[in-house]
């Protein structure tokens, strides 16, 4: 019986033990700065984090800057390296692990425009033709250029227009683009 | 406890009876999701070249449906095939028939219902948004508990054993009956409520579920069925054991080297790359292991369906595992981080070599337990052909292109553009390999449901296994 005991103590310590270390150590040292500042989060952008999450943004847009020096992520106009603090304690965490697209920790310094990221979102391939971002019709709505009356729809490029109809994007559009213009890593960082 | 005594032992076609209707659930059940979770991929990987090919509807987005992909196949094929081929074996290594075969059918059903919950939860677009976590909490709670169940089993088969030695397989299978519920619980527990520890957290368990699930029950797999088709014993027990103890000392601390990089303390990043380092020692005694075992009769291989995708698998673990270590160094990490490489990567762990072991352990299994033959050698050649060179064209096109996206990203005078628009061919190769692979997949699929509903020649030894039993059985 011996055997068994060393095999079962052995399967659940070696667990044990690097579960510590990967999961509760970290929670330990990086909990306390993280959660002592106050973040005033506005309601769109912890609505437009809800809406970046659903749509699955992460899975080809990183959000964490490589410190300058490894990759060029400085180079490329990226932002200073992450640090914790940026992440506002918004779950889930989206650091990401794929760059199909380009990293957004500092895509509200590179675009504050609105307009730019509402044709990004509605038509991707209006701003740049080789993108191979999906669109998000969902996120606007097509109405006749009449209605709305002082609402300007989306300026699209010729091919993508539809005639007699004007896009506007819907609160879930502006949410979003809203959280993405929040991203902004040109300032140092709290820590 | 005294093993062995005064009770009634089981032949081996009493075994392989009491299982026959609870390992078919499991693998049915396994094979069904991996059929939903290839259409998933291949709607995935065309939307990768064709952005706007069914652009217009949210649940078909490809940031929905490229998690669904991942965890259908991971908590529907992977985990459901992968528990039937675990319970089967340790049913004939331990010779006591699985236990609690009621409550492991219930829970089977269960994991399903739940499984189809989750997948609608994310193509609706309530994703847990966390990868290899996307199932709701709630979701993935259920499906832990289905595990759970499964584990009692194994606890009472090891408890009532009808042997008195360990063979390795049992070690392997029961480890990994008790990390996985371990794994899923931990991750579920409501304590990782920052970003950056959530995401130390989901490294841990994602990196986990490959090395402390599907990674324990692919070896055991290939510990089983490699001397079992030769007729010999394998090569070093000391092998066995330290290759054993090796990953379970290792792989555990290996997560973090996902977040080299990143907004995280260093030295937890080193600790992650050391380990990984550290886990080329259990897998080069395995290989070794293995190989000392196959040496001298790889015509076997050629002719045995079950050796032919096992060994296959058994190689690609090998490969998968040194290139883990070797990509978890933070100068190789700067360049494939964040490109297709890695993307691959994970393919050739979950699929060349986890999928395809699970294709072997089946084609040994499911004759056994259903007493029937296999209807066609061809297919079967037809399968192993079809996965096989589908996984090397996905990996070779996108590890291929991977490298030089990675070069091209750390260059910060070539624009951004330029790092997506070299990697279309290479997506569309990934496609046309798609396509190949699901091939495979409806011809397996094909064969084992023609195996169950349709009444075969039952003889006496299974034809298929006829040649090497004239060549090793003596």
């Amino acid at each position: 019986m011996m055997r068994n005991t060393i095999l079962l103590f052995g399967i659940v310590a070696t667990f044990a033990i690097a579960m510590f270390g990967l999961t509760i150590l970290p929670k330990m040292f990086i909990d306390e700065g993280v959660k002592e500042p106050t973040y005033f989060t506005p309601f769109e952008v912890t609505e437009g984090h809800r809406i970046f999450v659903r749509e699955g943004c992460i899975y080809c847009h990183s959000k964490q800057v490589r410190p300058e020096g490894f990759g060029a992520d400085f180079e490329r106009g990226w932002g200073r390296a992450s640090v914790a603090t940026d992440y506002r304690n918004l779950i889930p965490h989206n650091l990401g692990t794929m760059r199909t697209g380009p990293d957004l920790a500092n895509i509200g310094a590179r675009q504050p425009g609105r307009d730019w990221h509402y044709l990004n979102l509605y038509q991707p391939r209006a701003i740049n033709e080789h993108s191979i971002m999906p669109t998000f019709p969902w996120l606007f709505e097509v109405v006749s250029e009449d209605a709305r009356p002082g609402r300007e729809g989306l300026s699209l490029p010729e091919a993508f227009r539809i005639p007699g109809m004007k896009v506007l994007p819907t609160d879930e559009a502006r949410y979003l683009v809203t959280y993405l213009i929040s991203l902004d890593q040109q300032t140092a960082g709290v820590e | 406890m005294d093993p062995g005594s005064n009770q009634p032992s089981y032949s081996v076609s009493d075994l392989d009876r009491k299982a026959r209707f609870v390992v078919l659930f499991l693998i049915f059940s396994g094979v069904f999701w991996l059929l939903f979770g290839t259409l998933l991929a291949l709607v995935a990987s065309l939307k990768m070249h064709l952005p706007d090919w069914l652009g217009a509807t949210g649940w078909l987005t490809f940031g929905r449906v490229r998690p669904l992909h991942l965890n259908t196949m991971v908590y529907g094929w992977a985990s459901l095939t992968g528990a039937g081929v675990a319970l089967w074996m340790l049913s004939r290594l331990l010779k006591v028939p699985i236990m609690l075969r009621g409550y492991i059918i219930v829970a089977g059903v269960v994991w399903n219902i739940a499984l189809m919950l989750g997948s609608i939860q994310i193509l609706a677009g309530f994703s847990r948004g966390i990868e290899w976590l996307e199932f709701p909490v709630s979701t993935m709670v259920a499906i832990v508990l289905c595990v759970i169940i499964m584990s009692a089993s194994v606890l009472l088969m090891l408890i009532t054993r009808r042997v008195k030695q360990l063979y390795v397989s049992v070690w392997y299978i029961i480890a990994a009956f008790l990390w996985f519920p371990l794994l899923g619980l931990v991750s579920s527990l409501p304590i990782f409520d920052t970003p950056t520890v959530q995401a130390g957290m989901n490294w841990w368990y994602a990196h986990n579920a490959l090395g402390l699930w599907f990674t324990p029950v692919g070896l055991a797999a290939a510990y089983y069925f490699i001397p079992k088709v030769l007729g010999r014993p394998i090569y070093s027990y000391g092998l066995s054991l330290l290759g054993f103890w090796g990953l379970a000392l290792f792989y555990n601390w290996n997560g973090f080297h996902h977040l080299v990089g990143g907004p995280v303390p260093t030295w937890f990043v080193t600790i992650s790359i050391s380990a990984s380092v550290m886990m080329v020692i259990p897998v080069v005694v395995v290989a070794v292991n293995h190989h000392m075992t196959v040496v001298g009769s790889f015509r076997a291989v050629v002719n045995s369906p079950t050796l032919r995708f096992v060994v296959f698998a058994a190689m690609s673990y090998t490969f998968v595992s040194l290139q883990g270590a070797a990509q978890a160094l933070r100068s190789f990490n700067e360049v494939i981080h964040f490109t297709h490489f890695v993307v691959a990567h994970a393919h050739i762990g979950m699929y060349a070599f986890v999928t395809m072991m699970l294709f072997g352990a089946c084609y040994y299994i499911i004759p056994r337990i259903t007493m029937r033959e296999w209807h066609s050698k061809g297919l079967i050649k037809w399968h192993f052909w079809l996965t096989a060179i589908g996984i090397i064209i996905y990996a070779g096109a996108l590890q291929g292109i991977g490298v030089f996206q990675g070069f091209t990203m750390i260059d910060p005078e070539v624009p951004f553009t330029d790092t997506v628009t070299m990697t279309i061919p290479y997506l569309v190769a990934r496609s046309v390999s798609g396509f190949l692979m699901t091939a495979g997949h409806l011809i397996f699929a094909w064969l084992i449901v023609r195996m169950v509903y349709r009444t075969g020649e039952q003889p006496a030894t299974p034809h298929v296994w006829q040649k090497i039993r004239e060549e090793f059985a003596t």
